[in-house]
């Protein structure tokens, strides 16, 4: 993140080092709070262990099979959108694992498309322009307004609705076609020499990082600024394309053709992901824009007059002076609607979407009848995310945190 | 959510310190109703009337039930439950009797913690078809989407029946019954399969149900039972008697409208079930009227079928495997003597 010390080439003022607050004194009482809270926690333990025990011999008692040994059975039903290699024939922790990277996947992509549309949503609610402010703010009032499964529900019907069946589906040009079974598109089919375009991109990056360096240093010396951004990308895009052209343009496309009742060949978008992902982004992006819109007002006017004063254009103004100060306001509300949205995914289960609830907590659930086996593990998985996801912004929000001097 | 609260409420009994043997039928006594388990909406098995009261097959047994105990049809608290939650509310106790077209299973008898007592109707899963796609058999169907709802039986044969033909689908898979038929009617599914009698429901659900219509491939047998909690033989007997009661009372001419007639019968095995002779109804802990309270309040096994999948109702299911054995189909009253 660039920053007006960088801007103006001076280092930033290192930190003294902390002085360490004088250690409390052992008293009395803090023995006696220590006591009380050992006290209180093996309470607590004994109680939990008390409820296992008992919920154990009991399970047996009734006759209902316990444990994790379903896991590896066969599963024998069918999922129909997969990331990875699935067959009936593969364990129910197969089928586990496929729920799991089917929820991830639509919940990176709506965390992505969420943060787009959310920037954009709320940059737009504080435009000058009066039209485009208050489309932003119609967009946020009418959509944070619904509630998301009744939103789902809404897009998956409207969905269905629009779309015509797989003999009259939409021909799209390069070969796609969408039609009530989902958007089919060529897939790509890799063949020998791809690795050398894998090479490229990976020299391309290093290229990219090493150029980026050399014009920070070029620019402090000189003082003059190079358009970064263009050059950059011009050697992250342009180095692979040359690459693959030169090896001869290594990969065939397999075309979607209607065979029978459904296309065959292509890859197929469903619909049930299609509404997912668009419901949950859209929705998601609507509190996010909020969040942004938030963030820039905290910036203070002065910094901005300030900016200007020094002859920032408007555009420098924002990347360098407001954006770097807003996104420390953002960042801990961010992470709650990024949390929200990976949980949210889970609603997947009302518009057909094999996501980790309706192949785990429903499918499996129903045939194994393992309910607080299945259940213990679907609460581990989603606290599981949703601490890497708030683990993951704190690290960022330390590294953008203001430092107080 | 509300699969946490499920699973909280199946553990919270669980967890709890041992009790007495569960004695169900004190419980249902003390509660003054019959907590019973049905489907969420099946037109025939379980839905609300156009007065608003729960109707159906399945629920006509738990109004039997309650009959039988409490000489009052309607003391009954149902609990609608979706496929996935019905095992989990039986095991936690905040059902009593699951009448909800369960498919009596040798896994479900032997890991679940239940315990299924009759066989109330023999049905097959079929599929629900569009009849302008001119499908005539199931095979007709490799390659092509089905709609399907999660938690059921039928995901598993589905899968097996096209993989035993050499054939693929695509499964759409759904929690709720609604809105996997809502699907396919959209055209998102080539066909909805659920078990063969619930196919002839959901068709009247559907816009235009002329349109539809139900293939005669039968791919797996579904014996739908009703399931009680393990452990409580004498609960266990009752609902178990009570089916046998029923179709005693069909095999025997006893009907809801001739019952009063016939307590004075001199057909011993009349007497018998209508509790003149013997103490039967005491035997399982009821009073000996027992069958004929349920009898006289709900009717006998013909007339809940009639009622509610038969000739006298708009879904008209023929009587099939579930005629009498002496008509040929496979209820079969075991004796009460």
């Amino acid at each position: 993140m660039t920053s007006v010390a960088e801007l103006t080439g001076r280092e930033p003022v290192k930190r003294p080092p902390e002085s360490r607050p004088p250690r409390a004194r052992v008293t009395g009482d803090a023995i006696r709070a220590l006591l009380i809270q050992l006290i209180a926690a093996g309470a607590v333990i004994a109680l939990l262990v008390w409820l296992g025990v008992n919920t154990a011999t009991n399970l047996r008692r009734q006759g209902i099979a316990s444990g994790f040994d379903f896991l590896g059975e066969r599963a024998g039903f069918r999922i129909s959108q997969t990331l990875i290699p699935y067959t009936p024939d593969s364990t129910f922790f197969q089928a586990f694992l496929v729920g799991l990277t089917n929820t991830l996947f639509v919940a990176a992509l709506g965390i992505l498309f969420a943060t787009i549309i959310g920037f954009a949503v709320g940059i737009a609610r504080l435009s000058r322009n009066w039209l485009l402010a208050r489309l932003g703010t119609l967009y946020v009032e009418l959509i944070r307004n619904i509630p998301l499964l009744v939103f789902l529900l809404f897009l998956y019907k409207a969905v269905l609705a629009f779309l015509p069946g797989p003999r009259q589906g939409y021909e799209l040009p390069l070969g796609a076609n969408l039609n009530i079974r989902g958007l089919f598109v060529p897939r790509p089919i890799a063949e020998p020499g791809l690795m050398m375009t894998a090479i490229a991109v990976l020299v391309a990056i290093v290229a990219a990082i090493l150029f980026y360096g050399w014009a920070d240093r070029w620019r402090r010396e000189t003082g003059r600024q190079l358009p970064v951004g263009w050059i950059a990308a011009a050697i992250l895009l342009g180095i692979p394309a040359l690459v693959f052209y030169a090896t001869g343009s290594p990969v065939a496309f397999s075309y979607p053709t209607l065979q029978g009742l459904n296309f065959t060949g292509g890859l197929d978008i469903y619909p049930e992901f299609l509404a997912l992902l668009i419901g949950l982004s859209v929705y998601t992006a609507s509190f996010i824009a909020e969040v942004v819109r938030g963030g820039i007002l905290a910036v203070s006017r002065g910094q901005r007059e300030a900016a200007s004063a020094l002859g920032l254009r408007p555009g420098t103004t924002m990347r360098l002076v407001i954006v770097p100060q807003a996104v420390r306001v953002i960042i801990p509300p961010m992470t709650n609607q990024y949390l929200n949205l990976t949980k949210n995914s889970s609603l997947a289960v009302a518009v057909g979407y094999p996501d980790l609830v309706s192949v785990f907590s429903q499918t499996v659930l129903s045939l194994t009848g393992q309910a607080i086996e299945v259940v213990a593990i679907m609460m581990g998985v989603y606290l599981a995310l949703s601490i890497l996801t708030s683990v993951l912004m704190n690290w960022f929000n330390a590294r953008v945190a203001l430092v107080e001097r | 959510m509300r699969h946490l609260l499920i699973a909280l409420a199946a553990f919270v009994p669980l967890a709890g310190i041992a009790s007495a043997e569960a004695a169900t039928l004190d419980d249902v006594m003390a509660r003054g109703t019959v907590s019973c388990g049905v489907h969420t909406g099946l037109l025939g098995y379980a839905a609300p009337d156009n007065a608003g009261r729960w109707a159906g097959f399945d629920v006509d047994y738990c109004r039997a039930l309650a009959a039988a105990i409490f000489n009052d049809a309607d003391a009954v608290t149902f609990s609608p439950l979706s496929a996935s939650e019905r095992f989990t509310a039986l095991q936690g106790t905040s059902v009593d009797l699951l009448a909800r077209i369960t498919t009596w299973t040798m896994s479900r008898d032997t890991t679940l913690g239940l315990n299924f007592a009759a066989v109330n109707y023999f049905d097959g899963q079929g599929f629900l078809v569009r009849r302008a796609d001119g499908f005539t058999s199931a095979a007709d169907l490799n390659g092509g989407s089905i709609c399907v709802q999660t938690g059921t039986t039928t995901e598993l044969n589905v899968t097996d029946f096209f993989a035993a033909n050499n054939m693929t689908f695509n499964p759409v898979v759904f929690e709720r019954i609604d809105e996997a038929t809502a699907a396919y009617e959209s055209g998102r599914c080539d066909a909805y399969t659920s078990d063969a009698s619930g196919l002839y429901g959901t068709r009247l659900t559907l816009a235009s149900p002329g349109d539809h219509m139900v293939l005669s491939d039968v791919i797996s047998k579904e014996p739908l039972s009703l399931a009680v909690r393990q452990g409580d033989d004498q609960w266990f007997d009752i609902v178990k008697w009570l089916h046998n009661a029923l179709l005693n009372a069909e095999e025997l001419g006893v009907t809801s409208e001739n019952v009063d007639e016939m307590l004075n019968s001199e057909n011993v095995n009349i007497r018998r079930l209508l509790g003149t002779e013997g103490t039967f109804g005491e035997s399982i802990g009821l009073s000996n009227a027992w069958a004929y309270q349920a009898i006289k309040l709900v009717g006998n096994y013909g007339e809940i079928f009639d009622r509610n999948l038969g000739a006298g109702s708009p879904i008209g299911i023929a009587r099939g495997l579930n005629a009498l054995w002496t008509n040929g189909g496979l209820q079969y009253a075991l004796p009460i003597r």
